[in-house]
């Protein structure tokens, strides 16, 4: 069903904006997207009538309260068709669940063993894990990445071997926009018992995603990229390995009983909650998966495909710009170099248009040296996006070329 | 000069600098070095000195980054060629009030000559870094730090 776009606009406040006097173009969804009014109202009403602790209280705010945050895990649940509610674990975000991850699974990774990424990781999904090679004297292999942004499987076959004990593999790329085979190399890495982990932080909000049906062993995402609030973040976890691996942070919540001889951890998923947890942004993201439901995600893919066919096509026609990631699947993200303006010229010309875009390296350095520039300039693109915005875009390049002739 | 358009971030003598850098070279004889790198977005460059006594006899640069790096980058050679070391460091400290926006060149003694260009910068405070990153490569140059991060 087309999507009714001028109806989903009223319903995101923050689109009203004027930038420099201009009405506000946002084309950085995929570094943050915007909040509809429901996610807003979610939070307000959860301070304003029914402040108050999760799994603590028996009066009725904490009921209530609790109710709510539990509430938003069940959604998440059937949002990523997962088994079961308690595999979902609420973080502070892609980040730190991908290091919860490394830290806790990293428990069971000895001396010599490999772990495998691509060259087109977010910095998120590097980092951690070089870490865990520095702490338990594993190597990092690298799957590499073809001139249209593309993995290369082959290469990702002949790194799978016996010696590769985890894959952590972005689904989506942020800086290129390119839609990973996850499932099939999922599989892959299987028939060697390899855990994968699948970093969805930019596939949620364009996607459908079933974990079931992928059968990877731990997805992570933000609510930030996917409507809500930011500051909470989602680790997904197959049970029976949740339950092997060791907390990663002691705390309250997460525990059965203390002594200061013995302590007994907590169930899944609180064994991996401790503190008191983002309640009331936890329970504005529940609002945003009902939004996202309501809409319907095939929904929005349409309409972003053909939002992603249409910059293509505009942005192509100015002479000698270069787009960076130009893969067969896509996610609608145009990031691009124009041969006599730095990126962040270009960003900081278009802004004067009412035009919000992101430069930089968007923490993919290695994508950068790639494709051997320093930086990019990249619009990313939602559902309440139009080809008008685009055209504006297009405009604001020319303007920026303009001051450079 | 009006406020909007001393405001007016990519002024000629920027854009003029950006497409023709001056002293963009390596210095074979160079006596002071450094690197500088602003991990947030990519710029990178490198500073060379010749000192003869306390004298910048010479000084040059390479590197990538916008406009206003290279534009800064260039401008500040430029402004330094001949001056004593303790010169340098006045200007040094006279720039970083002026990108702060502390200086106004209108009224406050200017001793930036051209530098001044960049008075509108502290308007664009994502900007300003990429304005002082040559400095803060030269100043480790001449500190003998041989790489400088703005982050």
């Amino acid at each position: 069903m087309p999507l009714n776009i001028s109806e989903i606009r009223k319903d995101f406040p923050n689109l009203k904006a004027q930038v420099q006097g201009k009405p506000l173009v946002y084309l950085d969804n995929a570094a943050t997207t915007f909040k509809p009014q429901a996610v807003i109202n979610a939070i307000t009403d959860h301070y304003r009538s029914y402040t108050s602790n999760v799994h603590r209280g028996v009066h009725t705010l904490s009921e209530k309260a609790t109710a709510a945050f539990e509430a938003t895990r069940e959604k998440f649940k059937n949002f990523i068709n997962a088994a079961k509610a308690h595999e979902v674990i609420f973080t502070k975000g892609t980040t730190e669940s991908i290091n919860l991850v490394a830290h806790s699974y990293g428990h069971f990774l000895s001396e010599g063993d490999e772990i495998l990424i691509s060259e087109m990781e977010h910095h998120s999904n590097i980092v951690p894990w070089q870490m865990l090679c520095e702490r338990k004297g594993c190597k990092l292999k690298i799957i590499p990445i073809n001139n249209q942004g593309e993995l290369i499987l082959e290469e990702f076959d002949k790194l799978l071997t016996p010696k590769v004990k985890f894959l952590s593999i972005v689904y989506v790329s942020n800086s290129l926009g390119t839609i990973n085979p996850v499932k099939q190399m999922i599989k892959h890495a299987h028939n060697l018992n390899i855990p994968v982990l699948v970093d969805g932080a930019q596939a949620v909000s364009h996607l459908e995603i079933d974990v079931q049906d992928l059968d990877c062993d731990f997805f992570v995402c933000s609510s930030h990229k996917l409507f809500g609030p930011t500051g909470v973040g989602i680790l997904y976890g197959k049970e029976d390995l949740l339950n092997k691996m060791p907390p990663y942070q002691g705390g309250g919540d997460m525990i059965a009983s203390v002594t200061f001889e013995k302590t007994t951890y907590n169930v899944l998923p609180y064994k991996f909650e401790a503190g008191t947890p983002n309640v009331a942004d936890v329970i504005g993201f529940g609002a945003a998966l009902d939004y996202v439901h309501r809409i319907g995600l095939k929904n929005i893919a349409a309409h972003e495909q053909e939002l992603l066919a249409y910059g293509t096509k505009v942005l192509s026609v100015i002479a000698d710009i270069r787009l960076i990631g130009t893969a067969k699947h896509k996610a609608p993200v145009l990031s691009f170099v124009l041969p006599n303006i730095h990126p962040h010229d270009i960003g900081t010309l278009v802004d004067r248009e009412g035009v919000a875009i992101r430069t930089g390296h968007h923490c993919t350095q290695p994508v950068m040296k790639h494709f051997r520039v320093p930086a990019t300039a990249r619009a990313s693109l939602s559902m309440y996006n139009t080809k008008d915005e685009l055209d504006i875009l297009v405009k604001a390049l020319r303007k920026a070329e303009a001051v450079f002739q | 000069m009006s406020d909007s358009a001393r405001d007016e971030l990519y002024q000629q003598v920027i854009l003029e600098h950006n497409k023709k850098p001056r002293n963009f070279k390596q210095l074979t004889d160079s006596t002071h070095f450094a690197e500088g790198y602003n991990p947030l977005c990519g710029d990178h460059l490198k500073v060379f000195l010749h000192l003869k006594g306390d004298v910048i006899d010479d000084i040059s640069f390479v590197g990538d980054g916008c406009a206003i790096s290279k534009a800064s980058a260039s401008l500040m050679t430029t402004a330094l060629k001949g001056k004593t070391v303790k010169e340098a460091e006045t200007l040094f400290e006279q720039f970083h009030h002026l990108i702060k926006g502390e200086l106004n060149p209108d009224k406050d003694p200017n001793i930036l000559g051209k530098l001044a260009v960049f008075s509108g910068i502290w308007h664009y405070p994502a900007r300003v870094k990429c304005a002082s990153l040559s400095w803060h490569t030269l100043k480790g140059a001449l500190e003998n730090k041989k790489s400088i991060s703005t982050e």
